[in-house]
């Protein structure tokens, strides 16, 4: 295994966009979508596509529904004269992961990252149980939420929480979301009845669509583009056994080690930390269910000084594919605008936390 | 900013074949993966990260598959990472994985493509018609044959040229092991009277569905040094897109295509690429593509790319090899294709082709394209590393 280093290049976040995320965007295709959100990311940067060096998206043709979904949504970034691209079938998050390598090699200096879902077009509930074993587990459609729920009842099972609890994590992410004018679900609202116990409606996301962009830039250049410049001091992401039956539920080892690789529990200044907790202000966690706070802030050690989805989270707005990129993109703009010095950001991706990814993102030092 | 040099050091295939009904998903992959680490004399606790592609979902049936492939392919507890560039994946997918040993963020990666073809029907999985947008006809030979009519209109190349293609390629497949057809009472005869497809396409100038995966182990420099046998070195690598339908696009010689080949000659150093390259694995997956992409990838001038192929050029023991492996054309596990042909040209330059050795190979391109003509990526291996 590579020893966690610190990356040869220094890379930033720049810029970070997103749709406001709707129920249902039937009055508009992928590109429609992708477009406004791509234009919006390069004008805070001042670059044009043509100026990107590399571009990379991340979306799921299970979603729309057809294959080859995105090869139309690249439409939308313009890509004329031919560009640098590439794509992950996957949440965006990954995308830019897949472009911060690009940029540590020196073959680019800037990287235009986009991820979109439309959940609207079919039941995401049914979709997501395509992504199971097939010979095993999907032809007994075990839906999102059911799995979740036993999730969320191993933790209850072992005195991790309790449903008041998982209400009071619902209660403060909407209550924080209704500062963030893209939620989908902004404000306090009832906790509602059981969808599948001990999950009730408010504990689960809401289904909607959405798209998120982020500028990645190197060096000098991140500098000239951003005043704050979010580095990524680390990232990596570490994926688990597929199989429910031989993981732990309550616990999420692939974070905590994608934490570790990326830096998190160092101090900052390249510091080794004393274990235990990372030292960071913020997290964007990428928890589409209350009960995966839970497991996600135990396996990352994260206490009451460190602040939590500030932007609501993905209880506030869960386009799928883009929910992850969005907390990056979160994080980043927290630290763009002053209101956080080290943060978080986290991604996930299949059944029950099964794929997670962690980012490490500083300002530089306020005068 | 110095890049740590990229060695290829293991490679595995499975035979390719159009049903693999002995095995699931997860052990047709893993087949490939234990041959590849087995060529690298590695075991699954050298791997570091594993970078995963395929073409789309459809074909099995399995929203992100890798998800569930993470414990056949020995992911657990390391990073895994799913490409998709529609038919340029397997190559986008080698380069993604590359690209982590040149950043230096991993020493030694596993990189893998494949498809089960046999799970579904490619035909109909192509051609889901989507209000408002151009589908893809009556799959990728309905929207590919009209452009294979202009390039000959363009060039005034002779109706048999296709046919040439076909004819070579097959034969090539019978000196390799992994290729899926292995057509041996073919003549040029068979070929040219064989149905009429999309005219101007006929059935034999057409590539097969096959299952079938592709591995690699790639490792940098130290990693290099303790490989049992020669490694190929990665001298350049590039992606590119265009939009895929518009009023100046080209679908004959797509700038993309033009625009990817030249930067990986750029950064190989490759001034002449017709003599400096001893072999080509290109994506050929309808013959036509042959003289089609020699011209697009600078091996020919504009209206040429026919000549070479007429006169003999691109045959195993011409002058400029191309697809000596058989090509797409003799296998097509579709999300594998681009990566059996960059893996086809690494064998060629470590020497290890078997019976479709190219005599002396020293470079070799390896190339693939998608969706409607819009993506590609390509790179050069050499048999020593990298300058620098």
């Amino acid at each position: 295994m590579t020893p966690h280093h610190r990356p040869a290049r220094e890379v930033a976040i720049v810029a970070f966009a997103q749709s406001h995320h709707r129920r249902r965007t039937d009055d508009l295709s992928e590109v429609e979508m992708v477009m406004p959100v791509l234009h919006d990311v390069l004008r805070q940067t001042g670059l044009k596509a043509s100026d990107i060096g590399f571009t990379c998206s991340g979306s799921s043709d299970y979603l729309a529904g057809r294959a080859f979904s995105f090869t139309m949504a690249l439409d939308g970034v313009g890509a004329w004269p031919p560009i640098s691209e590439s794509h992950v079938e996957t949440d965006g998050a990954w995308a830019l992961y897949e472009a911060w390598v690009k940029l540590l090699t020196g073959e680019a200096d800037t990287a235009l990252v986009y991820s979109y879902g439309k959940s609207s077009p079919g039941s995401v509930r049914d979709v997501l149980t395509r992504q199971l074993d097939p010979y095993y587990l999907a032809p007994l459609w075990p839906d999102s939420v059911a799995l979740a729920a036993l999730q969320a009842q191993a933790l209850v099972d072992a005195g991790h929480t309790d449903e008041n609890a998982l209400a009071a994590i619902a209660e403060r992410s909407r209550t924080d979301a209704a500062a963030n004018p893209h939620a989908q679900l902004p404000g306090t609202r009832p906790q509602g009845e059981y969808v599948v116990r001990p999950l009730r409606t408010g504990d689960c996301p809401p289904i909607g669509d959405g798209v998120a962009a982020v500028v990645l830039a190197a060096g000098d250049l991140a500098r000239e583009l951003c005043e704050r410049p979010a580095w990524i001091r680390g990232m990596d992401h570490r994926i688990e056994a597929h199989s429910l039956g031989v993981r732990d539920l309550t616990d999420s080892p692939s974070t905590r080690l994608a934490a570790e690789r990326a830096g998190a529990f160092d101090l900052p200044h390249g510091l080794k930390g004393m274990g235990g907790a990372p030292a960071v202000d913020t997290a964007e966690l990428h928890a589409p269910f209350t009960s995966q706070e839970v497991v996600l802030a135990k396996a990352l050690g994260l206490d009451a000084s460190v602040r939590i989805n500030p932007s609501g989270g993905a209880l506030a707005a869960n386009p799928v594919m883009a929910a992850g990129l969005i907390r990056l993109g979160e994080a980043a703009a927290r630290i763009h605008r002053g209101a956080s010095d080290r943060a978080l950001a986290h991604a996930t991706s299949g059944p029950c936390l099964q794929q997670n990814l962690v980012a490490v993102l500083e300002g530089d030092p306020r005068a | 900013m110095p890049k740590e040099p990229v060695a290829v050091v293991g490679i595995g295939q499975t035979k390719h074949v159009a049903a693999r009904q002995d095995v699931s998903i997860a052990g047709l992959v893993r087949e490939a993966a234990v041959r590849a680490l087995a060529d690298a004399e590695l075991t699954w606790a050298d791997i570091d990260a594993v970078v995963i592609g395929k073409a789309p979902d459809f074909f099995e049936g399995v929203m992100m598959p890798e998800l569930y492939l993470a414990d056949a392919l020995g992911a657990v507890g390391k990073p895994m990472l799913r490409v998709h560039t529609a038919g340029s994946v397997g190559g986008s997918t080698a380069l993604v994985a590359a690209n982590l040993v040149a950043a230096g963020v991993h020493r030694t990666v596993l990189t893998l493509a494949f498809e089960k073809q046999s799970e579904s029907n490619a035909m109909w999985g192509l051609s889901l018609p989507v209000p408002f947008q151009q589908p893809l006809l009556a799959g990728a030979g309905g929207f590919f044959a009209p452009h294979v009519r202009a390039y000959m209109r363009r060039t005034g190349a002779p109706d048999a040229i296709g046919s040439l293609v076909a004819y070579k390629d097959r034969r090539n497949a019978l000196k390799n092991p992994y290729a899926h057809l292995h057509e041996h009472d073919l003549t040029l005869e068979k070929v040219q009277a064989s149905p009429m497809l999309w005219d101007p396409i006929r059935y034999s100038e057409t590539c097969p569905s096959s299952d079938g995966a592709c591995a690699m182990v790639l490792t940098n420099r130290a990693g290099a040094a303790r490989a049992p046998r020669p490694a190929a070195w990665v001298h350049g690598g590039a992606m590119r897109s265009e939009p895929t339908l518009f009023a100046g696009k080209d679908f004959v010689s797509p700038q993309a295509g033009r625009d990817c080949a030249a930067d990986v000659y750029r950064q190989a150093g490759i001034t002449d690429p017709r003599r400096e390259i001893d072999a080509v694995e290109m994506y050929v997956p309808f013959s036509w593509y042959e003289p089609m992409w020699l011209e697009n990838l600078g091996f020919a001038e504009e209206g040429e790319g026919w000549k070479l192929t007429e006169a003999g050029v691109t045959e195993l023991d011409g002058d400029l090899p191309v697809n000596p492996s058989g090509g797409v054309l003799s296998t097509n596990p579709i999300g594998a294709s681009g990566m059996i042909r960059f893996a086809e040209a690494a064998l060629q330059v470590r020497g290890e082709a078997g019976e479709h050795q190219v005599e002396g190979a020293r470079r070799a391109l390896g190339h693939a394209y998608g969706g409607g003509a819009q993506f590609f990526s390509m790179w050069l291996v050499g048999d020593t590393p990298p300058a620098g």
